[in-house]
Parts: structure tokens; C-alpha cells; sequence
């Protein structure tokens, strides 16, 4: 099956990611027992000890070891500052950017989808290049400006969306899509354009082609055309791009939970980062590094089977 | 940030070949002319040029801020605070009744400073590197790609975070760290861009008639490679821009009360109801140059013609 | 253009009637006339084959009779009667009552013309749910009869697979299939064995005349290669730069050929009783580019024939027998072709400049 057969390069990729991650934050300067206690509790036998009780005198692969080790059973240590295990901080948080995450590409992918077609099927006309311009311009368009002028047409003038603040959806389901709202939006406008600018190429050279023709010389109406001929064969790259981006969405999460005061991974990371909490640090960007790759790694599955040449080229090759 | 060149493979109807014309055109408005049409124009267009000199005035504005007849960006004037454009200073003052024109002037100096240097750090390490794997190909190809698709997995802001947190926020510690962080993505473009080139008539004429590959390198690859990495590096320096102003956005760009555009933009957001010009005025001065960035790269990029299909 | 109608067709209505066609493309290089003044007829039952070289505008014809163009950029003249009914006029919604169900086509390259990412099945029994009404297992076995009759073996498996695992030849098979699902009473099959396999290019062509015999159905086919219809169309008709140059019989064609590009269209195909080192002569030059042809005949510049009435005077088609006509001043066979070539060859080129290689023209004079 495709996914076993993919499954080593993935256990490969997470091995490395999860080293990189402890290099990083292991080899930077500064001492995180210095950290740990402040300058003026910093005697020499108190950072002695704390070093100590962190192992963090202990040769690098073996601390690496221990790290992952207690990683892989969920125990990523606990936050110098509050003391909190990392791994329910993270647990805590994550549902908040998942939610705004997913949110932002399905609004992104419902909005960019119609718009890509109509913009290829009508492509060189007025309403093509409209389209074309505005989603050039929205590329040029940083999140957090998206997020400021969101929170002022729809917070300020209209007062119908709030402008921060955070309900959990077993609180109150509405309440929570409210919340989430404005910050998914604020993510999704650049994906938006990225989106429809990738679907209105592919579709035009998808629109060209032969079984095109073929289909039309069937007595297909154009609307099925589109939707049940070109969609999928021009969709490919905009899978591969949609996972990629994923990584946009969760740097620019950092942003927009900081903006909208939203208890996210990515404020999460940042408050962590501004007081140098390394365990913290080292935990989320695990935890973030981690679930991009399987993101990536999903992707690629389904697009196997979206893409039947994919799954079948392969194994026709095996046999 | 990638935005896609417009379908030049496609045929123009009409064109002497048949097949040109045998497109499965779908509806009675579907014009594939239109869409490479533009091609008949050798040159580059009103919005080119406007991109350019807007570049141009930002580069004056960076390099010059101390010399031009623009007030100090760091004193206060609490009278005039918030004031209008036009009522106090040419774009108005901020909350602190600081002048914004002189602000923005100031502010250009960071964001060109960090996009200059980082785009010249990942294009020159990220260009060598890509060239030589893409050149020579083998091991050394599979073991950096290795190496850099590992790097670009993790999201790149959450690296900048990590590492700007260890290591320090100065002007130059910032543009060491978001080049040294771009280089993995230069490398994949100088890569592609090399391998393409070398699969051309000239270049295989060359290796075959027995030319060094240190001179096909300098000769061959090399002329043809930096001006689409180049086009490249301009899109991305649109990038490292909205990049700083993010950090500056998170309190993590360089230290207050240096002035920069993302700065500006954080600082203004208190004052959205009663002064929307505030945070307005440097956002349409980001956006423009972003934008403009990205018309002049885009431009440039489909001149060169650089293929993203192997990236 | 005048149109010399054969006269058979008298008391029953043809089935595809094109008159006067003309298809050109406003490009920002120009006006490229593509189709410049089309007539032609086909009738039930029977093989029309249009001849050219890449480039001659036959492609374009074939989508212009279909009604596939884009209407924008696109300036249409002329008429199209299938069954008596104008198509040049019909919007698309029309169309897609005629396409498929009456009007059927089929395109040279088969892995393109089939959608990669849906199964066989799914491709043929789509038209069948359009035109048919046929649904689930009705469709079903629609399609799989369909697959046996043009040859496809383990038809029913074949319906849950993808167009890759197919090869070349069975993949045509398949849109034959498709294109006659619906049981179309013409078939336009654009260079429909250009991509394949030599070896499977005759058994294609076959499946196609037998399909066209059990359906009484009109066929067109569309090939640059003259030795593809040869022993298949009923009539023949020569295209070059967006106009018809030569039509007749098939025989008659190759019996009398007149236009001097039919002759060297019919030299460049190899024969199996000639010498093995007997060269094959091609026609020298490139076919003339579209926009703004200018006066005189189009082939003029690669003519062994050209004299100076040829780059001045467009020659028009005119009778030469029964259902023959050629656009030809000095028509090849006849005794002003001759001395034109005659007069050429002493001076060593032809009016419009072309030097005349003696081998060739020698070869050529011989043939004729």
C-alpha cells in the first residue's frame, strides 16, 4: 500500500525534525539554569544544582535521548515559569489554533475554489482580471494589516464581532464560532489568493487539454465540465500548496492569537520565546514541527488518491 | 509567498501551428489569447514602472533619512498628537505626536537594511549552494536537499521565534538570522533554475566538447542562473519585509523607539477608532512596497522564465 | 469560391453539408485565415478523408464543423447543414444535443483525450446518462457492450479501470467507444492513428470502417498522411493553406491527379514495389503562413510548376471530371502542367524563384 510504503521516509523526516528541534534550542547561548533562578539567586552551587537536576551536564546525544524519550510518553518537562507540565499547555492550547487553522482554509478553499474557476473559465475577460489583480494585491497584504482592519470594520464601526477574547465551544458553540471568526478570516485572506491565483493557471492549462474537448464533444454541459472534468486534474498542485502553507497558518497563528488575544500554541510559543522558557520552547516547536510534517505526509496520501496515476503507476511498477 | 506566472506554455490560437488551435476552449467567452496575449508588448508596462520608481523612492528614503528635510522621528509633541495629515507634518503625528512622514523615512531604513542583507545572504550561500547541487548532482544534491527539506519543515516564523529568542534582536542579529533562514528556500530555486539550464543545447554542447566544469560553472550556469534567482530574491525581499514587520508587530524587531513600519503599525492599532490614519498611512506604505516588490519580481521572473517545476 | 456540387446527392438530404466555410483568428499578429472558403459534403454511409500537411487548417476545419471554437477572436462565414439544420448559428446548449448523440469525434492523441483521473467506465457511460437516459446497471452494460465491439477484451474489468493502464492502441479503442455510444450518424476522427503504433494504426482504421459500415455511418477522417485514407475514403479531399486544392473520388485522385501537392503529397508516401534506394521525394519548403497570404496560389513557392499567372492569380477549384475538381493553373497530367514543368526545368527554377532540383523534377515528370 502507498502509505506503508511511504511510512519510513516519514518516521525518517520526524527523527530529524525532532533533532533539529533539540539542537536548536540545546547549542543556543544561555544558560537555562541562569534562566531558571534569575540574576540575583544565580550562586554559582544553585546553578550547579539545577544543572544537575536538568541533566543538562550530560554529553549532548545523551540528553538528546533522555529529551525524546520522555517526549515520545508525553512528557516534555515542565515550564521554568509557571511550573506547568509543557505537555498540558500545549494540549490546552492546540484545539484554539486547530479550530482558527481549519477554519481559515476551509473559508480560504470555499472562497478560492469558485473564484479560481470562474476566473479560468472566463480567463482574459474583465472578471478575469479583476480577480487576477485583487488576488495579486492580497499577496502584498500582511495577515496582522488583514487583522487590523477586520477588527476595525467589523469590531469598531459595526460592533457585530468581538474583537478578542476567546469562548471554548462546549461553552457555548456560537458563541465560539464568533470568536473564531475574525481570526480565521485574518488568516485565510493571503491563503485566498495564494489558492486562486494556483487554481486559475492549472485550470486554464487543465481547460486545454484534450479530454476537455472530448468531454464537450460528448454533449457535457460546461458547468459539469468544470466541476466534474477539470476540477480534479487541476487540483494537484493546489493539494501540495495547501500543505505546504500550512506552515504560513501556523506562523501567522503566532500573530493572530497575539493580536486577538486568542489562549493559542502560537501566543503559546511567543510568551514562551519573550521569557526564554526553553522546555516550553523546545516542547511547542516539537509539537508544531511535528504536526506540519504529518500534515504534509497526509497530503500526499490523499493526493494518491486523487490522482490514480500516483497510486497505480507504483505499484504497477512493483509487480 | 509564490505567485504563479500565467500559463505562458499555453499556445496562442491562431498561431501558425494547428494544434495551437485545437485547444478545448470551453465556452463562447473563454479567450486563451488573452491570457499570454499580453506577450505581444516587448515591454514592461505602466504598473512596472510605477512599481520601480516607488522602489526607487523607498531606497533614497532608507539610504538618505538623515539627510532629508524631514523632522526627528523620535520627538514627541504631545500637542499635536494624532494630528491629520496635513494639519501637523505632511502625513500627520501618532499617538506620541511624532511626525509620520519623518517615522516612515526612518522606518525604510530597517526594513531595508534586514530585506537587503537576508536577501543577499540566502541568495548568495542559498545560489551556491543550489548550483553546485543542481550541477553536480549526486550525493552532495541528496544529502543538502535532505538537510534543507528538514529545515523546511518546521514553519519559518516558529524558527525566527526560537532563534531570535536565544540569540538577541539587533538590526544585525535579525538580518543574519531571516537570511540564514531564507537560504534553504534560494537553494531549491537556484537548484531548479540550475538544473533546467543545464539540460539546455549550450551547455551540453559545451560539456561535451570537453569543457572544464569549473568553466562551464562561470561560463554557462552561472549568467543563466542569478538573474532568475535574482527576480527571485526581489519577491522574497517582499517577504522579509512583511517578515520584520511581523516581529516588530510582536515586540521582537529591533528595540523601541527606532522607528519601523511594523512598529508603527502595532503602536497605531491603540488608536484604530479615534485615528485610523495612524496605523493606515505605514500599512499603505508596506503594502505598496511589498506589492511592488512582488509586480517587479513577477515581471522579472517571467522574462527569465524560471520553471517552478522542480522545485 | 464556386462549389461544383457533386450531382449524386440529388433527392436525399446529405448529411453534413459545409458551403463557403471561412474560420479566421484575429491574433495580434494579424488575421490568420485558417479556413478560407470550406465546401464539402458527406453523405451517410460514407468515408470523406481531408489530406494536409500540419498546418493546412484541417484541424481547424474539423473543430469549425463541430462548432468547437471559441466564438470570441474567432470571425466565422459560411454554413454548416447537418441534416439541414445550420450549426454555424446554434449556441452551445443547442449543440450538446447534437454532440455526442449525433455528432461524434475522436482525437489524434488517446492518452489526452481521455481524463486521467476518472475510470473508463465512468467516461463512456456518461454520454449514455446525457443523450440515453441510461443509468446504473442499464449503463453498465451499455458500456461493456460497447467495449466488446470495438474489440476490447475483459471488458467488464476494463470499466473500473484508469486510461494509464491501458496501452495506446486499446485506449483509442476506448474512445471509439465513447464516440459511439450514443450511435452517432457522423464521425469526425482527427488524425485518429497519428500516435500510435504502426502496427496498430491499420487495425484501428479497420474497427473504424466496420463500426461505419454496421452504423451507416458518415465518417470523416483527417490524417496528413494520404496512404491512411487511401484505400478507405470514398472521396478525397487535398487541403492546403485553409483552403481545399484538390477533391475527388479516390480513385479518380489517384488515377488523375491534378494539383501538383497532391502529386508530392502521393510521392513522399513509400511503395512497396518500388527499388529499396528509390528516394522518396519530398515537398520542399514549409507550408505558407496564415495571415495576410497575399495574391497568387498559396503553393506557389514550392510548385515545380509555378509560372507567373500562379503569383498573381489565385487559382480557383474548377471541374476536371465527374466529382473532380482542382485549384490548379497548369494542372499536373495536361498539356499546360507540361510545358509549365518543361519550361521550368530548362530554366533551372521556377517563377517564384525555387531552384529545381533535376533529380526530383525529373523523378516527378517521370510519375507523371
Amino acid at each position: 500500500m502507498y502509505v506503508l510504503r511511504r511510512l519510513p521516509s516519514l518516521l525518517a523526516t520526524l527523527f530529524a525534525v525532532s533533532l533539529l528541534t533539540f539542537l536548536m534550542t540545546s547549542l543556543l547561548p544561555g544558560d537555562p539554569a541562569l534562566q531558571i533562578l534569575g540574576a540575583e539567586n544565580a550562586t554559582p552551587e544553585a546553578i550547579a544544582a539545577v544543572r544537575a537536576d536538568l541533566g543538562l551536564d550530560d554529553p549532548l546525544p545523551v540528553r538528546y535521548l533522555h529529551w525524546i524519550g520522555d517526549a515520545l510518553t508525553g512528557d516534555f518537562g515542565r515550564s521554568y515559569r509557571t511550573n506547568e507540565p509543557v505537555s498540558e499547555a500545549i494540549i490546552d492550547r492546540l484545539p484554539v489554533t486547530a479550530e482558527i487553522g481549519i477554519l481559515a482554509i476551509i473559508i480560504a478553499l470555499l472562497v478560492a475554489i469558485p473564484v479560481g474557476m470562474l476566473s479560468a473559465y472566463r480567463a482574459g475577460t474583465r472578471t478575469d482580471k479583476l480577480i487576477s489583480s485583487t488576488s495579486f494585491g492580497l499577496l502584498a497584504v500582511p495577515n496582522f494589516m488583514v487583522a487590523i482592519f477586520l477588527i476595525l470594520i467589523f469590531a469598531v464601526w459595526l460592533g457585530v464581532l468581538p474583537a478578542t477574547g476567546w469562548v471554548n465551544f462546549t461553552d457555548n458553540p456560537v458563541q465560539n464560532l464568533r470568536s473564531a471568526l475574525l481570526p480565521a478570516l485574518s488568516l485565510a485572506i493571503a491563503e485566498m489568493a495564494v489558492y486562486t491565483r494556483l487554481l486559475r493557471t492549472d485550470m486554464i492549462g487543465t481547460l486545454q487539454q484534450d479530454f476537455v474537448t472530448m468531454a464537450r464533444v460528448k454533449g457535457v454541459s460546461n458547468r459539469r465540465i468544470l466541476f466534474r472534468h477539470a476540477l480534479r486534474p487541476s487540483s494537484f498542485s493546489l493539494m501540495t500548496v495547501a500543505g505546504v502553507q500550512v506552515g504560513a497558518i501556523i506562523g501567522g497563528s503566532v500573530v493572530i492569537e497575539t493580536l486577538f488575544a486568542l489562549p493559542g500554541v502560537g501566543r503559546l510559543l511567543l510568551e514562551a520565546v519573550l521569557v526564554r522558557d526553553l522546555l516550553m520552547v523546545q516542547g511547542v516547536a516539537l509539537v508544531i514541527a511535528v504536526s506540519y510534517v504529518v500534515v504534509n505526509f497526509t497530503v500526499d496520501i490523499l493526493y494518491s488518491y486523487l490522482d490514480p496515476r500516483i497510486s497505480h503507476g507504483r505499484s504497477a511498477a512493483r509487480v | 509567498m509564490s505567485t504563479p506566472v500565467p500559463n505562458l506554455g499555453a499556445p496562442h490560437p491562431g498561431a501558425t501551428s494547428e494544434l495551437a488551435v485545437s485547444d478545448g476552449l470551453i465556452a463562447e467567452t473563454t479567450e486563451v489569447a488573452a491570457a499570454p496575449g499580453k506577450k505581444k508588448k516587448r515591454g514592461y508596462g505602466l504598473t512596472f514602472w510605477m512599481a520601480t520608481v516607488w522602489l526607487v523612492v523607498v531606497l533614497i528614503c532608507a539610504v538618505f533619512a538623515n539627510l532629508l528635510p524631514v523632522r526627528d522621528p523620535l520627538t514627541p509633541d504631545v500637542i499635536n498628537k494624532l494630528a491629520l495629515p496635513g494639519e501637523a507634518g505632511l502625513l500627520g503625528t501618532d499617538g506620541l505626536g511624532r511626525d509620520t512622514l519623518a517615522r516612515l523615512v526612518h522606518g525604510a531604513r530597517v526594513s531595508v537594511t534586514i530585506s537587503v542583507t537576508a536577501v543577499a545572504i540566502g541568495m548568495v550561500v542559498g545560489g551556491f549552494l543550489g548550483i553546485i547541487s543542481g550541477f553536480f548532482r549526486g550525493k552532495t544534491e541528496t544529502i543538502l536537499m535532505t538537510i534543507i527539506n528538514i529545515i523546511l519543515a518546521f514553519p519559518a516564523l516558529v524558527l525566527l521565534l526560537v532563534l531570535l529568542a536565544f540569540v538577541g534582536r539587533s538590526l544585525v542579529v535579525i538580518s543574519l538570522i531571516v537570511g540564514f533562514l531564507s537560504i534553504p528556500i534560494y537553494t531549491r530555486v537556484a537548484r531548479a533554475t540550475t538544473l533546467a539550464v543545464a539540460e539546455r543545447e549550450f551547455v551540453r554542447a559545451s560539456r561535451t566538447m570537453g569543457a572544464k566544469n569549473s568553466r562551464v560553472l562561470a561560463r554557462e550556469i552561472l549568467p543563466n542562473v542569478v538573474l532568475p534567482v535574482a527576480a527571485f530574491g526581489l519577491v522574497a525581499m517582499g517577504v522579509v519585509i512583511v517578515l520584520e514587520g511581523t516581529l516588530a508587530f510582536l515586540g521582537l524587531s529591533v528595540q523601541q523607539p527606532a522607528p519601523t513600519w511594523g512598529g508603527m503599525i502595532f503602536d497605531g492599532k491603540r488608536y484604530l477608532n479615534e485615528a485610523p490614519h495612524v496605523v493606515l498611512i505605514p500599512s499603505i506604505a508596506m503594502f505598496l512596497t511589498v506589492l511592488s516588490l512582488n509586480l517587479v519580481g513577477d515581471a522579472l521572473r517571467t522574462r527569465f522564465d524560471v520553471r517552478g517545476s522542480n522545485l | 469560391m464556386t462549389t461544383a456540387r457533386p450531382l449524386d446527392g440529388r433527392g436525399n438530404e446529405p448529411l453534413l453539408e459545409v458551403d463557403d466555410l471561412r474560420t479566421y483568428f484575429d491574433t495580434p499578429r494579424g488575421v490568420v485565415k485558417a479556413v478560407d472558403g470550406v465546401s464539402l459534403r458527406v453523405d451517410r454511409g460514407k468515408t470523406l478523408g481531408i489530406v494536409g500537411e500540419s498546418g493546412s487548417g484541417k484541424t481547424v476545419l474539423s473543430r469549425s464543423i463541430m462548432n468547437l471554437l471559441p466564438k470570441n477572436n474567432t470571425i466565422r462565414e459560411g454554413s454548416v447543414r447537418f441534416e439541414g439544420r445550420e450549426l454555424t448559428t446554434m449556441k452551445n446548449k443547442e449543440m450538446r444535443t447534437i454532440w455526442g448523440a449525433e455528432m461524434a469525434m475522436i482525437l489524434q492523441d488517446p492518452m489526452t483525450s481521455l481524463n486521467p483521473v476518472t475510470k473508463i467506465g465512468d467516461q463512456i457511460t456518461e454520454s449514455l446518462g446525457i443523450h440515453l437516459g441510461e443509468k446504473g446497471k442499464v449503463a453498465k452494460a451499455h458500456a461493456v457492450d460497447l467495449l466488446k465491439s470495438v474489440g476490447i477484451p475483459a471488458a467488464e474489468r476494463r470499466l473500473g479501470e484508469y486510461p494509464h493502464q491501458l496501452s495506446g492502441g486499446m485506449r483509442q479503442r476506448v474512445t471509439i467507444a465513447i464516440a459511439l455510444a450514443c450511435g452517432p450518424k457522423l464521425l469526425v476522427a482527427d488524425e485518429p492513428t497519428t500516435a500510435l503504433d504502426v502496427t496498430v494504426q491499420r487495425q484501428i482504421l479497420d474497427l473504424l470502417e466496420t463500426q461505419q459500415h454496421e452504423r451507416n455511418m458518415g465518417l470523416i477522417i483527417i490524417t496528413h498522411d494520404l496512404g491512411v485514407v487511401a484505400g478507405r475514403a470514398d472521396e478525397i479531399a487535398v487541403m492546403y493553406a485553409g483552403r481545399i486544392v484538390e477533391r475527388a473520388p479516390t480513385r479518380e485522385l489517384f488515377a488523375r491527379t491534378r494539383m501538383p501537392y497532391t502529386e508530392g503529397l502521393l510521392k513522399s508516401i513509400p511503395r512497396l514495389h518500388q527499388p529499396s534506394h528509390t528516394r522518396l521525394a519530398a515537398i520542399p519548403g514549409r507550408p505558407p503562413d496564415l495571415v495576410d497570404p497575399g495574391p497568387g496560389c498559396p503553393f506557389a513557392p514550392r510548385c515545380n510548376y509555378a509560372q507567373d499567372k500562379c503569383l498573381t492569380e489565385t487559382p480557383v477549384l474548377a471541374p476536371h471530371a465527374a466529382g473532380h475538381e482542382a485549384a490548379c493553373h497548369f494542372p499536373v497530367g495536361t498539356t499546360a502542367g507540361q510545358d509549365a514543368l518543361a519550361r521550368n526545368l530548362a530554366a533551372g527554377r521556377t517563377a517564384a524563384g525555387t531552384p529545381l532540383d533535376s533529380s526530383t523534377a525529373i523523378a516527378t515528370a517521370g510519375a507523371a
